[in-house]
């Protein structure tokens, strides 16, 4: 018998990968395709799999890693969420011409909601662009099959191959039974081909011209042709639809009594799209809709604007994502049933906010002491929550927080008042894009502070190792770059560390950097204290002061409007308003201390 | 016969209250009683402190998500969710309900887990104690509404899952324990 067993979406991916012989597996973290590379290192450590895994420092690095991999004849992938493959959008056009030899997956997580993204954006878009095929999985197993699938076609036709799940893919779980691994017998051999390798333009048009054929063959493959789910049904009508949206649509359909009365077909490859389905289609039906995320990708290339509906008709709407009432309301529309529309009630929201105990709100509160009119510039990460406190104004994309500071400064350079800029990036964003913007800022002189928030992990994503961490993706140890030097060797003249949980000289550090950065140019400030959960999570713990909030507490609410500690309760009696501690949630790192202007935060007695 | 089974539950709370675990409890009930089973959760920016949701569905579905109004089961974590999340649960479905003696929960049946959690000195316990009471609170439900799953083999999931972990075993089952024989107010 086989094993059953309960997979997240991403560990089913990595599971895929493993049964099919990935030998280099690669990513950078991001919600809601982090969990595929530890997955591939669990199954890798698990069963001593003689294979490359690793976080590699941006979603660039870790493409061309796994692709040279592939170059050698090795099946390889590389997992990433779907802004991760704008950076590493540069390889991916360039490697479309070029075509692979062993099997390349690429690996785009999408994030329709979006819940966890600055961008609702569509990687089967990108595919369009850079020309190769794209699948896009419905669910845990469907993802799994389709990894066999993308290899497949990947080796059949030398091209690179994407895989698009979405957030409801990544993060659902489903009982998966567990195949096995294969040995990984396959000779490495990279064969020199300068005129293909390292094509020039002249050659480079001669492989464009044999990627189109080559997405012509594509689009006749069979076995990643759309499926007919339900033989049974006739009509003039069909619905067309793939990914987690298709697993919505089958189960309503049903639900409505629909699923003998229209066709439905599931597209597993939304690029190319099957061309002789496409003439059948249109043959066949009179009315068509397509239900997708997040981009009409397959209804645009039905190329018909009098029988297909979908997101350019807005039957469909083309923002956010498709919940199953939102499919429901889309298909009873189109079968012409009524349906009852229905608005989750409006309950004021807990926004997210950063932990009890977070480093850095203690680095955003000295922050805004030392900066108090500053523009401030952040970043991607748990950080970004500092907008809550008023301490982050602009969050662009991964590493532009010194950019963007560098942009602010020269637009105010000349301006009589000139506010001081201060910008705020993650340890792990910092090496993954910040390193060449801090470059551009040495070489420029501008005049700014950054503070890189060192809690030694990629926190957000749920602690995935950084290039300061010296462990690999499967704990292993590897070398760890400091920060410090890097940071000096940038050029870099007023560099300083601090603990931000010593809340009075940490924010007299940051206004030492301020006062220098008026004068001379970029200075950096290194704010170093561990991420409370990656301490709990390696069962360390951090200092522990036990707080208690004292008599004088007159409920002025500054703490809970400038520090907003998770902890720190808020009464509004009606006699009396005043703050308690949450004796649950209080972690004691007794920053809350220095942050009342009152001084009500005490040490507890005894 | 198992086949026929088919059930859809919601499990709401806060994060850091353990929605994600008492989903993953009810999922291998579901597996070790060879029930198809899928769960969609929370991750990222969305978990940070804010409301974590998680659905559950054991039998034939295809889709990870619950519709309104579908749902058989709500367990809920925390009361203010109640307003939140009430609408997934169909007219004759089942709520179980952390609520304190002072909040009357209109739907539903109440239970003051975070009392009984300090009663035995395990204030995390929470999930375990609202799961222990979603089960007793399903036995009494209507026969089409009664949970996939008992008491017995959420021990035993617990059991495969803290074999070695003695001490943390005890607390869970002390915690179930607490919950399926707590007393509605």
């Amino acid at each position: 018998m086989t094993e059953r067993r309960l997979l997240l979406g991403n560990e089913a991916i990595a599971r895929g990968l493993v049964e099919n012989g990935c030998a280099m597996a690669t990513s950078y973290p991001g919600t809601p395709a982090s969990e595929i590379l530890a997955a591939v290192a669990f199954f890798q450590k698990q069963n001593r799999i003689s294979m490359h895994t690793q976080w590699a420092v941006n979603e660039k690095i870790a493409f061309e890693i796994a692709y040279a991999g592939c170059q050698t004849g090795l099946r390889t992938a590389v997992s990433m969420k779907q802004v991760g493959l704008n950076v590493a959008s540069d390889p991916l056009m360039s490697a479309a011409y070029m075509g692979v030899n062993g099997g390349f997956v690429v690996i785009s997580a999408d994030d329709p909601g979006p819940h966890s993204s600055q961008t609702e954006q569509d990687s089967r878009m990108m595919a369009m662009m850079a020309k190769i095929p794209v699948l896009d999985p419905d669910s845990p197993e469907q993802a799994r099959e389709m990894i066999g699938l993308a290899y497949e076609i990947s080796e059949k036709y030398k091209t690179p191959v994407m895989l698009r799940p979405t957030t409801r893919v990544c993060h659902s779980r489903q009982d998966i039974d567990l195949r096995a691994i294969p040995e990984n017998n396959r000779e490495v051999n990279f064969e020199k081909n300068p005129a293909r390798w390292a094509a020039t333009p002249k050659f480079r048009l001669q492989l464009h011209k044999e990627l189109e054929g080559k997405l012509a063959a594509i689009a006749r493959y069979r076995a990643s042709a759309p499926v007919r789910l339900n033989p049974g049904a006739k009509g003039k009508k069909v619905i067309l639809s793939s990914g987690v949206a298709a697993a919505h649509t089958r189960e309503i359909m049903k639900a409505l009594k629909l699923w003998s009365k229209i066709p439905l077909y599931q597209i597993r490859q939304p690029f190319p799209l099957h061309r002789e389905f496409v003439t059948r289609l249109l043959k066949n039906y009179d009315d068509i809709l397509v239900i997708e995320e997040t981009t009409g990708v397959i209804e645009m290339q039905l190329a018909d604007r009098y029988h297909v509906k979908g997101k350019l008709s807005q039957t469909v709407s083309r923002v956010g994502e498709l919940s199953p009432e939102k499919v429901e309301e889309i298909i009873c529309g189109f079968a012409g049933l009524e349906f009852r529309q229905f608005e989750p009630p409006a309950v004021p929201g807990r926004r997210p906010t950063l932990c009890a105990g977070c480093p850095h709100r203690a680095s955003f509160f000295a922050i805004k002491k030392a900066a108090p009119r500053g523009i401030y510039t952040s970043d991607i990460g748990c950080y970004t929550l500092g907008l809550n406190l008023g301490a982050v104004d602009t969050v662009l994309c991964m590493g532009a927080a010194i950019s963007q500071a560098s942009g602010f400064y020269h637009a105010y350079k000349n301006e009589k008042k000139r506010p001081d800029v201060v910008a705020t990036i993650g340890d792990s964003t910092f090496f993954h894009a910040g390193v060449p913007a801090l470059i551009d800022a040495v070489v420029q002189k501008n005049k700014f502070v950054l503070v890189i928030l060192d809690n030694r992990t990629t926190a957000m994503t749920g602690s995935q190792p950084t290039p300061a961490s010296g462990i690999g993706a499967g704990g292993e140890p590897l070398n760890a770059v400091d920060i410090e030097s890097l940071v000096k060797g940038c050029g870099v003249k007023f560099c300083k560390l601090g603990n931000p949980y010593k809340v009075k000289e940490f924010t007299a550090l940051v206004k030492e950097a301020v006062a220098y950065s008026r004068k001379h140019g970029p200075a950096v400030v290194i704010s170093r204290y561990p991420c409370v959960i990656d301490m709990l999570r390696k069962g360390e713990t951090g200092q522990y002061i036990p707080v208690e909030v004292a008599d004088t507490c007159d409920g002025c609410g500054y703490c809970i409007q400038h520090f907003e500690c998770p902890a720190l309760i808020y009464h509004d009696d009606e006699d009396r308003k005043y703050v308690t501690i949450d004796p649950l949630l209080c972690i004691g790192c007794g920053v809350c201390l220095e942050v009342c202007p009152k001084g009500s935060f005490v040490i507890k007695k005894n | 016969m198992a086949e026929s089974i088919k059930q859809q539950l919601v499990i709401s709370g806060l994060g850091g209250q353990g929605v994600l675990f008492v989903t993953r409890l009810l999922a291998e009930a579901a597996i070790e009683k060879q029930l198809p089973v899928f769960t969609s959760e929370t991750h990222g920016m969305a978990q940070r402190g804010g409301v974590v949701l998680s659905h559950l569905k054991v039998g034939d579905f295809t889709s990870p998500l619950i519709r309104p109004f579908q749902a058989d089961g709500l367990l809920v974590l925390k009361l203010e969710n109640m307003a939140r999340h009430g609408f997934f649960l169909k007219p004759d479905g089942w709520a179980a309900v952390n609520a304190n003696a002072d909040q009357q929960s209109k739907i539903g049946a109440p239970v003051d887990a975070d009392r009984l959690a300090q009663k035995i000195s395990n204030p995390k316990a929470v999930n375990l104690i609202v799961l222990g009471w979603a089960l007793k609170t399903a036995e009494r439900a209507s026969s089409g509404n009664r949970l996939f799953c008992s008491y017995e083999d959420i021990k035993s999931v617990l059991k495969n899952r803290f074999g070695s972990q003695k001490k943390m075993l005890r607390a869970s089952l002390k915690a179930l324990e607490a919950g399926y024989n707590a007393k509605e107010k």
